[in-house]
């Protein structure tokens, strides 16, 4: 039964040279749920996203979305079909307006995106729905600033605005709270929260207070395959889970003590000489 | 509105202009302006630096000789049927090149150019390495005799102010804030559905249309048409007079355009002659570690740091 599935892939696998960098990931996404998609850093997580999306072409295996093969589609195309995804790094317009930012999603609707003869007056009708837009995201106040000047959180809740204009059916975040400080994560977890009322999301997460709080669904990625799927307390609870994260953790902590050593015996050489 | 009482002064300015300097300089002055505003398009817009734009000066230019020597069109159609062939020619060129980005697409639109010179260093009707020479200039709409320099000056004036124009709007268009947000954000643009290639295509072609036009217009201008409008020189040229002036500001490549043409004209005469191009090297290198952002870029920043 597909059709209870919004985004469906099928035996995907992604290789680079001489390494699988996506490893037969039959990943299914249920209408109406939030789903993450989590695991240790370099688990495949941000290439399974560029798949969806198709900024990346996959080495095999099929994508569907709504029951429809989209494997062989556009990027662009994928978009107006309604899969509208979000960058690790925060995906605005700098230097336009933030309601520009938003208008700018709002446009593509309205056919006339390439009219080069029109003056840029006939967009101001969007301005409304734009406002609309930014208030739900607590940035009406903002709406003529340079988004440049915008704090980081801010811009996130920006680029969930103006996805929010296309009005995806599935919406793909990239690490949504990557990076933020802890009042900036609650904030933008309630929103995710918020707009995902009548919407399918499938998100990356690194922060798992998050994923606890907002996911229905979790898939854990390790070395490009699925390890685990299920609710947060079912997939907490898996040793292999565990042992993932722990394994990650630990080896990274010994990592950087490493290199912390190797730059102090630097140091004491370079006083030497 | 501070801007637009400063469009009127320089339109006055240029009304009067040819009162006081010579009409052909000030003409060949505007022809300049007006391929370096077709070409900030790309670059300063878009943000894609063309290597080739000179294939489209020339194209404008022999297309619109050609007609005028051989089938007795009146220049106003020779001119748009030479701004049509180059527009051709660029949405042809474009569709090729703008897949690609940085210094790929320079070198593919640097090749393709250098395709249309020696297709004209080849091609019977050019002249070869002679050129068009003698090219009429005709009468406007069989009405205006053009060989009269004033008149000829004031066609050029509403030619160069309606490319002008063009390109103002352009930029102020909804497809002028796409380009905008491609030229910010690609990968953005992408995800929110747009098509960049076409956006970039289309940008292209008008580009190339314009920088025709002014190689049309120079062609009856100097009543020739020769190689030197294909060059690649005259692609570098284009490069440097929009730097200079300030890419991406409207009326940057304008200023820039007057400053390098003045130049040339003042000092191939004198017996700094011989030194031209290492000046123009001097200037050139002063303004890319100093002057970042070009006269224009340099000056609105000062404005808005004083008065803003």
């Amino acid at each position: 039964m597909s059709a209870d599935y919004v985004l469906e892939t099928r035996n995907l696998i992604k290789a680079f040279k001489g390494f699988t960098a996506v490893d037969d990931v039959n990943l299914q996404v249920t209408r109406g749920q939030i789903h993450a998609l989590i695991g240790p850093n370099g688990a495949g997580k941000t290439t399974v996203f560029n798949l969806l999306t198709k900024f990346l072409t996959p080495t095999s295996g099929q994508i569907l979305f709504n029951g429809k093969d989209i494997t062989a589609m556009k990027p662009a195309a994928i978009a107006r079909a309604g899969v509208i995804r979000s960058f690790q790094i925060s995906a605005v317009f700098p230097h336009l307006t933030v309601l520009e930012n938003v208008r700018i999603a709002l446009q593509r609707k309205e056919g006339n995106s390439f009219h080069f003869w029109r003056p840029q007056a006939v967009l101001n009708k969007l301005n409304d729905r734009a406002i609309e837009l930014l208030d739900s995201v607590g940035l009406a106040e903002f709406a003529d600033a340079q988004t440049v000047d915008l704090s980081y959180g801010r811009k996130r809740a920006l680029e969930i605005a103006t996805t929010l204009a296309l009005e995806p059916e599935l919406m793909l975040l990239d690490e949504p709270t990557q990076g933020m400080g802890h009042e900036d994560v609650g904030l933008v977890a309630d929103l995710i929260k918020k707009v995902s009322a009548d919407r399918t999301i499938l998100m990356v997460e690194h922060n798992l207070h998050v994923v606890s709080k907002l996911a229905d669904r979790i898939t854990v990625l390790q070395r490009g395959a699925i390890l685990t799927e299920g609710d947060y307390a079912t997939v907490s609870a898996d040793p292999r889970v565990r042992e993932a994260y722990m394994g990650t953790a630990a080896s990274e902590e010994q990592d950087r003590m490493n290199a912390e050593a190797a730059a102090a015996e630097g140091h004491k050489e370079e006083v030497q000489a | 509105m501070k801007i637009n009482k400063f469009y009127v002064v320089m339109l006055l300015l240029a009304l009067v202009a040819p009162f006081v300097l010579y009409p052909v300089f000030l003409a060949k002055l505007l022809c300049f302006a007006l391929f370096a505003c077709a070409f900030n398009l790309m670059l300063g817009y878009v943000g894609l630096l063309s290597f080739g734009h000179a294939a489209f000066l020339g194209t404008g230019g022999y297309i619109t000789g050609w007609l005028m020597m051989n089938s007795g069109l009146t220049p106003e159609i020779a001119i748009l049927l030479g701004t049509a062939a180059a527009g051709v020619l660029g949405a042809i060129y474009g569709k090729l090149s703008v897949k690609r980005e940085g210094i790929y697409f320079a070198m593919v639109t640097l090749a393709l150019s250098q395709l249309v010179f020696f297709i004209y260093l080849q091609a019977p009707f050019t002249g070869g390495e002679d050129g068009m020479q003698g090219v009429p200039r005709g009468n406007l709409f069989g009405l205006i005799d053009l060989s009269d320099n004033l008149n000829m000056y004031y066609f050029v004036l509403a030619i160069f102010l309606f490319g002008f124009w063009l390109i103002h709007r352009t930029i102020h268009s909804p497809f002028g804030q796409v380009l905008k947000a491609i030229r910010e954000n690609e990968p953005r643009a992408v995800s929110l559905g747009y098509n960049v290639n076409d956006y970039k295509w289309v940008a292209f072609t008008i580009s190339a249309a314009l920088a025709g036009l002014a190689g049309s217009t120079k062609t009856l201008v100097f009543q020739l048409a020769s190689l030197t409008d294909v060059h690649w020189h005259m692609s570098g040229e284009v490069v440097l007079m929009t730097l200079v002036g300030g890419v991406g500001t409207i009326f940057g490549p304008v200023v820039g355009a007057g400053v390098i043409v003045t130049m040339q004209n003042y000092l191939s005469g004198g017996e700094l002659g011989n030194y031209i191009h290492i000046i123009m090297g001097f200037i050139f290198v002063v303004c890319v570690l100093a002057f970042r952002s070009g006269i224009v870029g340099e000056f609105q920043k000062v404005w808005k740091r004083n008065f803003g």
